[in-house]
């Protein structure tokens, strides 16, 4: 006989806070349920019909009571409403330091991608005390990732990146459930998520190993699939370069600045002409979609995220192993454009070095794309 | 010469022409009223069956009475098929046919042959949904989301959206022409302000068939062009937007969801002001709240999609309408409730159902609250939770208002009484029964058990065994009712006019009423619910 | 609550026996049409606010097919509408003042109207499925293969929505078919001209419609 709890598990700091709002509402329902089934029971009784000659009076209303009782439950409701919104506000709001992890959903299983390269299927390792951010992404149709204990859902849609985070609070294997009906196994769709003392999740993470970490997966994508040779060594300015981009604010030639994050470098790898960076033109860069499928998406966004300023040097290996917030890869050669960003989180505000084997500088090559400047169209 | 009948039945619109032809191309609002009540109530029991297979399957954990893609395609039709073929069309195409023309004092409809046409557009859009359910099933979900309907599902899905597409322009049509009849065919003295509430609730749920359906006939017309062509409009491997399907589907079915409870309301109004013998307390209030939640409710749609990833400040926006539109529906329960006060209270069985109503109406509308709130949402969506919500409001409460406004308009109908104590003690089982299926699935919700669940984890077996019995409970609870509803149409008492003493233009008229309701178009000399003719009293 | 018999000299010939008199019958389908040409604007709307969100989700893919959309045969279209409005407008007007050669004139200038209409627009949709535009006909886009599914759509859309329209001005085709019959039966005059009247708010409405869709999708934003 399995263990049977009435109450689920609260095992995450969102279920703690979630449970204090739940069991508010539920007793106001309740006083709320309770004064209503009372009145009318009191009044059936009291004014039942005693004969035929019942000659009850015309009342016809009350302005004053109409009033009474549309405000205060509305105030009420507002308590609701606040709340609430607090709490989901802070849901949607991943800290920047929060531990990342990759979850693909495809008929009828999880995917779950850790940075070092450790996979598993249908199963979720955390640890206790660390936020946790999951990126998630559908193979095919709507799938939705729920995880009761956490009192958190989230759906996962195809053409789309959502993201989900938590902070787990206490040790143990909690259910997780496909909470969008996606055909046939949509109830088989399920796993268990599995909080750990943090030594303990180290440890697991480290022997888990796998065929490297994602980002050195996405850097042999990087180079098979020939993107390298555009957005690292190209001399001709056609593209982008790509170190330090990720988390930069990219000035479009639309006019409009966008945060580079997972769902821009998804959505550019996946449909290129969607957003061309100031400067650059469009109808260069393939499309991908067909090509690539979501997981590698993934690893090709974990790779990028590990593009970092360099400071001279070869390209070199992604080092492999447990890291903190996904492997930070090595260093890149400059190819000799402007860098992509000028506030990007992990650049400073240098101007491109030029390389030794950079070209010199051509006269007609576009100018690198500064997001600070107003309408710097021109050349330089 | 002698007769056989000791008494001569006076010519009526049930009698007075014969023939199958008279019945199916008749033009008489009170026919086609009849023509639809048999219609819904077949696909009543079918949706019941699907229902009841479902809740065998969930005594045990595992799926082991059907295989996954079954149970897939009983929830789905039994959606399809309540919905769409039952309460949409439950309440206005029969009470609502039958009885605005004579609420308002009028022979018929505005357009008596578009009455017929709607009932057609029924039957046909009927035809395709028992074709696709026929044929193999579908398995969609009643939501029909992308891209599993429009690339994945293997399943009858074509013939089941063109069943729905179909049905709804029934829907439309009846709307506007309820819509026409209230503005144009009023009798002399029936202003506005002396409308039954009944016709008010009636006049705002057509506003909302009028502007919504056509939404929902659009967007199932795309998914059925995308499921053909494979054009993209809906799959994002091929550049289209699954999200937009749900903006555009939910932009109708949130509304569709008043449609599915505004009449329930109209009826409770006529009910508690007939067994009170009072006039409904705050009138006015009644009938604007009835408008206030048919406008609010084209503005909440977003509330079924806060987990989809949409804008957390679009969300916010649609949490904060959705409480407002709960406003106006407790208002209504207050005022049903203070109706009682002072009143002359008697426990008819339409009145218990009213009892009913207003205890399941309130728990459902409480819970929904409770869906508006973000955070609670978030846990709660897509879980048993929302399932028990949606059951207490839509069986709660509208079927109980439907079974009450059955009861309370029999006589009129058919002429005839039901059994008075058989009728309270179905209320009574149905009551209990309702209770016991829907109320542990809140439970059932919190604890994290997800819908559309073919097998589901251990721990949720025992609540799962409670709400299948309440099931079969419920189940007997209906059951009373169709037997002595036939039972009655031959050996029930003959009705007066007025059984219930209650007032209302439809009560003036003979039981059943005449072909062309009233002899003489009636002039209204006194407001609705003249039940005493004392001085009004002001109170407050 | 007193009674009031109906009063016997308002049986007009044409009065429908569930109405008190003509008045209120005329009241009630004018009222009727009314209604209906709303729950057209939202059928319509749902069309085109979807149209809409995706123009704005691909704006590139969108300057792409709008060239090739023809303006002036649209153009054409329009000036065709605008006037089959104009006679259907004096069609009524004829029937008001009840004369019958001219509501049938008038009726029938419309038809032609409405005729030429669809010619042309079939003949644009001939010349786009020779241009292999046609989302289920074997669509291809090798101008612009990295717009192939997004034109594909917009491509889905121009044919949904304007087809929607032209099989409503079949149905108008229909009903100024049956105002001809009928026109010939009875006498349309003051006292009764509803029919035609009704007829040409619902021809007035397809014609708004198109109001809306040329510009939309021949006009605004497209790249020459």
């Amino acid at each position: 006989m399995p263990e049977y709890h009435l109450l689920p598990d609260a095992a995450a700091v969102s279920a703690t806070a979630y449970d204090y709002l739940w069991w508010y509402e539920v007793g106001i329902a309740a006083i709320m349920t309770a004064l209503i089934f009372a009145g009318v029971f009191y009044f059936a009784i009291r004014y039942r019909r005693r004969s035929e000659a019942d000659a009850p009076p015309m009342i016809e209303g009350s302005r004053f009571l109409e009033i009474t009782w549309s405000v205060i439950p509305f105030l009420v409701m507002l308590t609701f409403f606040f709340w609430g919104a607090a709490l989901y506000f802070r849901s949607q709001s991943p800290p920047p330091d929060a531990m990342n992890v990759y979850v693909v959903a495809k008929q009828w299983m999880w995917k779950v991608q850790y940075p070092n390269g450790v996979r598993e299927i249908n199963e979720l390792h955390v640890p206790v005390g660390r936020p946790v951010k999951l990126t998630m992404a559908s193979e095919d149709v709507i799938h939705s990732f729920f995880v009761p204990a956490f009192r958190l859902k989230r759906d996962v849609v195809p053409g789309r990146y959502n993201q989900m985070w938590f902070t787990a609070t206490k040790p143990g294997r909690y259910h997780l459930f496909c909470a969008e009906y996606c055909g046939t196994e949509h109830s088989g769709m399920i796993g268990w998520v599995t909080v750990m003392e943090p030594k303990d999740f180290q440890n697991w993470l480290v022997s888990g190993g796998g065929e490297g970490s994602m980002a050195s997966q996405g850097q042999k994508l990087f180079q098979q699939y020939g993107c390298s040779t555009c957005h690292l060594f190209d001399e001709q300015g056609r593209c982008p370069n790509l170190k330090g981009m990720y988390g930069s604010r990219v000035l479009l030639s639309d006019g409009r600045t966008v945060v580079a994050d997972e769902a821009y470098i998804r959505e550019s790898i996946l449909d290129p002409n969607a957003k061309i960076v100031a400067g650059f033109s469009r109808d260069i860069m393939p499309t991908f979609q067909g090509v690539l499928n979501e997981e590698q998406v993934l690893e090709l966004t974990e790779y990028i995220k590990s593009l970092a300023e360099t400071h001279g040097g070869i390209f070199t290996d992604v080092q492999t192993g447990p890291t903190a917030g996904g492997g930070r890869g090595g260093s890149i050669a400059n190819a000799g454009q402007g860098s992509l960003d000028t506030r990007g989180t992990s650049m400073t505000n240098q101007p491109p070095r030029p390389e030794a084997n950079a070209q010199a500088q051509d006269a007609t090559q576009p100018p690198a794309p500064l997001a600070t400047s107003a309408g710097t169209g021109g050349k330089r | 010469m002698s007769t056989e009948r000791r008494e001569v039945t006076p010519i009526n619109y049930l009698n007075a022409t014969t023939g199958w032809k008279s019945w199916l191309f008749t033009t008489d609002h009170k026919r086609i009223a009849v023509l639809y009540l048999i219609s819904i109530t077949v696909f009543f029991i079918l949706g019941g069956i699907f229902a009841s297979l479902m809740r065998l399957e969930l005594t045990t954990p595992q799926g082991d009475m059907f295989s996954s893609d079954t149970y897939n395609k009983l929830f789905t039709m039994h959606g399809v098929v309540m919905i769409f073929f039952f309460l949409i069309p439950s309440i206005p195409a029969t009470l609502g046919n039958f009885l605005i023309p004579m609420m308002v004092g009028a022979r018929d409809l505005a357009f008596p042959k578009v009455n017929l046409l709607s009932w057609y557009l029924y039957i046909a859009g009927g035809i395709f949904a028992l074709a696709a359910i026929l044929a193999g099933g579908v398995d969609t979900g009643w939501t029909f989301y992308t891209p599993y309907s429009t690339t994945y599902s293997n399943a009858y899905v074509m013939p089941a959206v063109v069943g729905v597409f179909i049905a709804g322009f029934s829907s439309i049509l009846t709307g506007l022409n309820f819509i026409v009849t209230v503005h144009k065919m009023r009798a002399p003295g029936m202003t506005w302000g002396r409308l039954p509430l009944f016709v008010w609730s009636m006049y705002a749920t057509s506003l909302i068939q009028v502007l919504g359906t056509p939404v929902i006939a659009i967007t199932l017309a795309l998914v059925g062009l995308e499921r053909v062509f494979h054009v993209g409009i809906f799959d994002p491997a091929i550049g289209g937007d699954p999200i937009l399907f749900q903006h555009m589907f939910w932009f109708y079915s949130h509304p569709a969801v008043y449609i599915m409870i505004l009449p329930g309301m109209g009826v409770i109004s006529e009910v508690v002001g007939c067994f009170s013998r009072k006039r409904p307390f705050g009138y006015s209030f009644i009938a604007g709240s009835s408008l206030a939640i048919a406008v609010l409710g084209f503005l909440v749609w977003g509330h079924h999609m806060f987990v989809t990833g949409q804008s957390m400040y679009a969300s916010m926006v649609f949490s904060m309408l959705s409480f407002l539109v709960a406003v106006p529906s407790a208002i209504k329960v207050f005022n049903w409730t203070a109706t009682m006060y002072k009143g002359s209270v008697s426990y008819n069985t339409p009145m218990l159902y009213a009892f009913g109503f207003i205890g399941l109406f309130t728990i459902g509308g409480l819970t929904g609250l409770m869906l508006a709130t973000l955070a609670v949402d978030v846990h709660v969506t897509r879980t048993y939770f929302v399932v028990a919500h949606f059951h207490y409001v839509m069986v709660g409460g509208m079927v109980m208002a439907y079974l009450g406004g059955l009861h309370f308009w029999w006589p009129k109908i058919t002429g005839r009484m039901y059994p008075e104590i058989w009728a309270r003690i179905a209320a009574a089982i149905t009551f209990v029964g309702f209770n016991l299926t829907f109320g542990p699935q809140f439970l059932l919700g919190y604890m994290g058990m997800v819908r559309r669940y073919h097998s589901y984890a251990p721990e949720f077996q025992p609540l799962n065994v409670l709400s299948s019995a309440g099931a079969s409970i419920l189940a007997v609870g209906y059951a009373i009712p169709f037997v002595y509803f036939l039972w009655s149409l031959t050996k029930g008492e003959k009705a007066p006019s007025n059984p219930w003493g209650a007032k209302g233009l439809e009560w003036e008229t003979a039981s059943p009423p005449p072909t062309f309701n009233f002899d003489h178009t009636p002039v209204v000399t006194e407001p609705a619910y003249a039940y005493a003719k004392e001085e009004e009293v002001h109170v407050g | 609550m007193a009674d009031q018999a109906v009063p016997m000299e308002q049986h007009s010939p044409f009065l429908q026996h569930h109405f008190d008199d003509l008045d209120q019958q005329l009241d009630s389908s004018t009222l009727g049409m009314w209604v209906f040409l709303l729950t057209e604007i939202m059928f319509f709307g749902g069309m085109f606010g979807a149209y809409t969100i995706y123009r704005s989700m691909y704006p590139e893919a969108f300057a792409s097919t709008s060239r090739h959309m023809i303006p002036w045969l649209g153009g054409i279209n329009t000036a065709v509408l605008i006037c089959s409005s104009l006679t259907m407008a004096l069609a009524v007007r004829s029937a008001q003042i009840g004369k019958r050669n001219l509501i049938r004139i008038f009726l029938i200038a419309t038809m032609i109207f409405g005729i030429a209409f669809i010619g042309v627009k079939f003949t644009e949709y001939y010349l786009h499925w020779k241009d292999h535009l046609v989302p289920w006909a074997g669509f291809q886009y090798p101008e612009a293969p990295q717009f192939f599914r997004q034109a594909q759509i917009l491509f889905c859309f121009y044919f949904f929505m304007t087809g929607f329209h032209a099989l409503h001005m079949f149905v108008g085709l229909g009903l100024l078919t049956w105002l001809l019959i009928k026109n010939e039966r009875i006498t349309f005059g003051p006292t009764y001209y509803n029919p035609v009247e009704i007829t040409g708010l619902y021809w007035h409405f397809v014609d708004i419609v198109w109001i809306f869709l040329f510009p939309l999708l021949y006009l605004i934003g497209a790249h020459s």
